[in-house]
């Protein structure tokens, strides 16, 4: 047997006895892979993500997941973006994995590669993730992932969406939410920011592909993140999982408030976290305390242009027509039967 | 008339308006990005269109779309865009759509060097497409004529039906300078060819004019035309007749050769020369003050600054090699427009080109001692 990855790194804590490091408070089978010793620290400190940075945070957590799962067995392929400059600005990597950045479009297709000759080797032990953010993902690089969807390759894609091209100075994508503001949607005119439109919404057209296993996350519920990608390691065939990663620079918002508005962003029912298999939704994170869309937006500046004078109450609200949609479509909130209602309202 | 303090990037945004441009479709990339952020900002509230796309190649095919359909149009992109580019660009040469493609250079190949300069792509502005394209390839030398030039670019490409590139460095498209915005004359705008009659059942649309330019109408003008990628005859349908496929490479080679003479090269004390520095692109501007240099200590040194890639200025560049006993080709790649210097000069002159690529620009005092060192070597006369 080789030896495993993580004999070879033995991973620092810096926080010790500190229940952020991974719930160590908690039964050993509750607690996430981030609280183990032995995880595999794929993605170590010194990176240059910004302050806040959740893309950092979900990659770290998804992968350290990943290769648990495969038991250090793992090789993976980044498409162009930020998660690839920040992590390896010359002549340093942060990744202690196999890693390798492709171009920008072509990670799905090369992650196909790497599959099919590890296949052929009788290497099937070893697994493969493609990673991108959503310019990576949704624009430039789908032709290529929906080819490998269509063809099942063996590989699990994980978008880091942050709505928006951050690396380049923040430009729209198709993954951009309507009316937020970036270098290329100004926050001028009668429709301020992002158009309103139909948006591309990946997870929904990863499951029209029919392919095995997906799921969307937040970096607000990590020990959820951890558990998909855990199932998603579990399933052969093309996976993909989509996790929401808040960018304070490009939402232009305190970077003490990503996990705020991750969870906020699911709170509201502007970002559904879901699984589904084979075309179908097979599971849903319900709405705990449902929140408006206002108290998500307010938070960030790219949605400035909604509030204070010239405020936009009508945009707010087609955002929340937004919201309410997603909770009836995937029934984010369960209905509360009348009577039950009354009671809750006892003192 | 006043100068403005303004980045190469925002110049090449504000000459595309300035010529008329009211389409652009483009992909974010560096170092590029602000040419789109500009005309995001400045297309809109004039009526005008500005596409983010989803990538590159689709940016183009909205280019060449927008173009058949009547707009001036526009692309801005970088390294491994315009690669991703270049089959559009072999099918916009070949169905003779006029569209303008600026390319802020970064170190390649691939994602190479995102945020520092090169002048890698000369090469592939000329070869990037397969088969005999013909094309035309600018190269401003400073913030005022990356303005003028893409104004020029537009020009060109209306007035000669083609696609034109605009190909500067990072540094260049980086660099604030002060700049006179000038407004284009009807002249320096120029205009599309246009069919001559009315649509008929015998019109055709790629008949030539005088200039060898195909007189195609715009779509939405009333004719019933096709635009194809296959070779076409005048009717503009494919055919596999071998006379007429030579015709038409061709008539689209001669097509271009309008622009040598319409984007003079620089002379730079060049009357008495011995040695000669041939750059372009930010390389010209530390080859000027080498230039120099050189003078002070007796070495008769000049520049031809080239503004134009493709085509080959050629009468210039033959000049230079007859009268010169030294040339140095100065660029920032590992030999691309050295070698078609060298072709042209045809062994009349020595020829040392100084090449670096790696990220930084050449500097007048490297380029000065490389000239010295030749000159101590007995390669160049004082």
């Amino acid at each position: 047997m080789p030896e495993t990855h993580q004999a070879r790194h033995p991973v620092k804590f810096y926080q010790v006895g500190s229940f952020a490091v991974g719930n160590r408070l908690l039964d050993e089978a509750d607690r996430t892979v981030q609280s183990d010793r032995e995880r595999t620290n794929s993605l170590t400190s010194g990176h240059r993500a910004c302050q806040g940075c959740g893309e950092a945070l979900g990659a770290r957590y998804a992968l350290d997941a990943a290769m648990r799962a495969t038991d250090g067995r793992m090789v993976v392929a980044n498409a162009t973006g930020c998660l690839e400059v920040f992590s390896t600005p010359y002549p340093e990597s942060s990744w202690r994995i196999p890693w390798l950045h492709s171009l920008f479009g072509n990670t799905a297709a090369v992650a196909t590669g790497i599959a099919a000759a590890l296949k052929v080797k009788g290497r099937e032990d070893i697994r493969v993730v493609a990673q991108a953010g959503d310019g990576g993902t949704v624009d430039i690089g789908f032709g290529c992932l929906s080819g490998m969807f269509e063809r099942n390759d063996d590989v699990l894609f994980v978008c880091y969406d942050n709505e928006a091209y951050m690396n380049t100075g923040v430009q729209r994508s198709g993954a951009t939410p309507p009316a937020a503001r970036t270098a290329t949607t100004e926050a001028v005119g009668p429709e301020p920011g992002n158009r309103f439109g139909q948006g591309k919404n990946l997870p929904l057209l990863a499951l029209a592909h029919e392919i095995p296993y997906v799921a969307t996350a937040t970096v607000a519920d990590l020990h959820d993140l951890e558990r998909k990608v855990e199932k998603a390691m579990s399933i052969r065939g093309s996976r993909y999982l989509h996790v929401l990663v808040p960018c304070p620079l490009g939402w232009v918002a305190a970077s003490s408030e990503t996990i705020h508005l991750a969870r906020l962003a699911r709170e509201t029912g502007l970002f559904p976290v879901f699984e589904g298999a084979h075309g179908e939704v097979t599971d849903v994170v319900k709405i705990r305390h449902k929140e408006p869309v206002e108290e998500y937006l307010r938070l960030q500046g790219r949605y400035k242009h909604l509030f204070g004078s010239g405020a936009r109450p009508d945009i707010v609200g087609r955002i929340q027509e937004i919201a309410d949609r997603n909770i009836a479509r995937f029934g984010l909130v369960d209905e509360v039967p009348p009577d039950e209602q009354s009671v809750g309202k006892q003192p | 008339m006043s100068q403005q303090l303004i980045q190469g990037n925002e110049a090449c945004a504000r000459g595309a308006l300035a010529a008329g441009c009211t389409f652009f479709a483009g992909y974010p990339i560096s170092p590029s990005s602000e040419i789109a952020e500009l005309l995001a900002r400045e297309l809109p509230p004039r009526g005008s269109v500005f596409i983010q796309m989803e990538d590159e190649i689709a940016s183009m095919g909205a280019v060449l779309g927008a173009s058949l359909g009547g707009r001036r149009a526009m692309t801005a992109t970088s390294g491994p865009g315009f690669t991703l580019m270049q089959e559009h660009l072999g099918y916009a040469s070949l169905a003779e759509i006029p569209c303008v493609v600026v390319d802020v250079m970064r170190g390649g190949p691939s994602t190479g060097l995102p945020t520092s300069p090169a002048q890698g792509d000369v090469m592939q502005a000329r070869w990037g497409s397969h088969g005999d394209r013909a094309t035309i390839a600018l190269a401003p030398g400073n913030v005022q004529e990356v303005y003028s030039l893409t104004i020029e670019a537009f020009r060109l490409a209306e007035t000669l039906r083609t696609p034109v590139a605009v190909l500067y460095d990072e540094v260049i498209g980086h660099m604030r300078e002060g700049v006179v915005l000038h407004e284009p004359t009807p002249e320096e705008l120029g205009r599309r060819t246009a069919p001559r009659a009315a649509f008929s059942p015998t019109f055709l649309p790629y008949e030539p004019d005088e200039n060898g330019v195909a007189m195609l109408p715009d779509f939405g003008r009333g004719y019933r035309f096709h635009v194809t990628g296959l070779m076409h005859d005048e009717r503009g349908y494919p055919t596999s007749d071998h006379v007429k496929v030579a015709e038409l490479l061709e008539r689209l080679e001669r097509k271009v050769e309008p622009a040598v003479a319409a984007v003079p090269p620089e002379r730079y004390r060049l009357e008495d020369a011995s040695v000669v520095l041939v750059a372009y692109g930010i390389v010209a501007r530390t080859a000027r003050a080498a230039v120099d240099l050189l003078r002070r200590e007796g070495i008769r040194a000049g520049l031809l600054r080239t503004r134009l890639l493709w085509p080959l200025p050629a009468p210039a560049l033959t000049e230079v090699s007859s009268s010169a006993e030294l040339v140095v080709v100065a660029e920032m790649n590992r030999g691309q427009w050295a070698l078609e210097v060298e072709r042209l000069a045809g062994g009349k002159t020595v020829l040392a080109p100084y090449l670096k690529a790696g990220g930084s620009v050449i500097t007048a005092e490297e380029l000065a001692g490389h000239v010295r060192r030749l000159a101590r070597e007995g390669v160049a006369v004082s």
